[in-house]
């Protein structure tokens, strides 16, 4: 693979090419790690926002609107060098990007779910609750199936947010597409000047996102023939 | 039919309902006997929808009494739950589950709360599609079907749970005028069976025709409590007069 592009692009083009290429792997691990995490958070969360008891949907507005509210850098500060430092602990920096991506993702996501369900009409509901089926057979059964229809478009478009967020990450030494890039834009080497290797993490965060946001666009005119 | 304490499916005390400063109901107070059919009318924001919705916990009162089938109705979940197993409801907006076929509809409480196979279900689904007359639309989406034939789809999906009481909250108000009759129908059928229902609706051929009682409300409170005859013919307060007046000439 390095040969390859070093053939087809020369030196040193084709090795720093290459190396963005294989760092934008641990972009795009990051990404996975953080929607799968902040997906499985979201979704307690939302359960807790739609809940019928006032107080668990109190703490889940909470939850939401602190992690809505802090900047996605303030938190990598704080679980990547803040919180580290105040208990004396060695956090690596994949432990911190993760928690900190995973609490913002998941604030965001329980947004969008919550959102969509309470775009399902009322009257659900209340069919489901006059028929005598309980909250969470209502919920699963009745009211979930109708909510990813709003839903879907919104959480697929919110991946390319994650994904653009995760660049965030160098800065506290998560070793990524942006911070490899970084490396080589400050690096003393010919041909590796910021105007050229900036250009090119670009290109590469535009491949990865691009499709994700031609598939929530399509979604979205597919929710539209259908309503 | 005898109105004995055994029989009574339906008793009211004192009940009051506030949605924020608006007082919804006001001191309402009714019995309601097994068999007995009540025509539920008067103006719109009269407190009808809230009466009946109050009937099986979709909303929730704020003081008085609620008695339904000798349940005391209050904050306990497993009340509600009683108290919701022998009471059906159809709405206004049908309400149906339109990810759902037809018989999906209809199976679907009938599997979660009688613990019936889907088989059983179905089979008890089918009879009550037949009694509405739709059995061939059972594998359709609610969506593929007309207005009318969707609120027979209620009826049939809120019979499925073998109610003792059904409620009906303006069934055929958001309906074509040509499909008011075949739901009217339906429900007359249901009503010569003898089952208990009470029922918000404009329609008053239909309170004429099943009717024991029309309760007529206003502000919250009701007013007149009368069999159809005496209501039509003989209504004792001048707010009932106009609303006769207005609903006849119209």
């Amino acid at each position: 693979m390095s040969e390859l592009l070093i053939d087809i692009f020369g030196k040193p083009h084709g090795i720093i090419i290459f190396q963005l290429v294989a760092a934008a792997r641990f972009t795009i691990y990051l990404s996975l790690v953080a929607f799968s995490g902040g997906g499985v958070v979201a979704s307690m969360i939302t359960f807790l926002a739609v809940s019928p008891q006032p107080g668990l949907r109190k703490i889940a507005q909470t939850y939401i609107w602190f992690f809505q509210s802090i900047p996605l850098l303030m938190l990598l500060f704080l679980t990547g060098l803040g919180v580290p430092r105040l208990i004396g602990v060695d956090v690596n920096p994949w432990t911190a990007a993760t928690i900190s991506l995973v609490l913002f993702t998941s604030a965001y996501l329980a947004e969008v779910w919550r959102g969509a369900i309470a775009a399902v009409l009322p009257g659900q509901w209340e069919a489901g609750f006059a028929l005598n089926i309980s909250f969470v057979s209502t919920l699963k059964k009745v009211i979930l199936p109708q909510a990813i229809r709003y839903g879907l478009a919104p959480t697929v478009g919110f991946m390319v947010q994650i994904i653009k967020g995760t660049s965030l990450a160098y800065i506290i030494g998560f070793s990524d597409l942006m911070l490899t890039g970084k490396r080589w834009a400050n690096a003393p080497v010919l041909g590796s000047e910021p105007f050229i290797i900036f250009p090119i993490m670009a290109v590469i965060y535009f491949c990865i996102c691009y499709p994700l946001a031609v598939l929530a666009r399509k979604l979205e005119a597919e929710d539209l023939a259908k309503s | 039919m005898h109105k004995t304490d055994e029989n009574l499916v339906v008793n009211m005390k004192k009940v009051n309902k506030w949605f924020g400063e608006f007082h919804a109901l006001k001191d309402v107070n009714l019995s309601i006997y097994e068999g007995e059919r009540i025509v539920v009318c008067g103006p719109s924001g009269s407190g009808k929808s809230t009466l009946i919705r109050c009937l099986n916990g979709l909303e929730k009162h704020q003081n008085g009494t609620i008695e339904v089938h000798g349940t005391v109705l209050n904050d306990n979940t497993e009340a509600v739950k009683k108290i919701r197993k022998n009471v059906g409801m159809v709405f206004q907006q049908f309400n149906l589950f339109p990810h759902l076929t037809v018989m999906e509809n209809c199976i679907l409480a009938p599997v979660e709360n009688l613990h019936l196979s889907e088989a059983e279900a179905s089979k008890l689904a089918m009879s009550f599609l037949e009694r509405v007359q739709i059995p061939d639309q059972a594998n359709k989406l609610p969506g593929q079907l007309s207005g009318g034939q969707q609120q027979r789809v209620a009826i049939a999906r809120a019979l499925c749970m073998q109610p003792r009481l059904m409620l009906f909250d303006e069934p055929t108000s958001s309906l074509d005028p040509e499909m008011i009759k075949e739901v009217l129908d339906t429900m007359v059928a249901l009503a010569n069976d003898g089952m208990s229902m009470i029922c918000v609706t404009h329609e008053l051929n239909f309170a004429r025709r099943v009717a024991h009682r029309v309760i007529f409300m206003d502000e919250g409170k009701i007013v007149e409590d009368q069999s159809p005859k005496d209501f039509f013919e003989n209504p004792q307060t001048d707010r009932a007069r106009l609303f006769l007046s207005q609903i006849l000439n119209h």
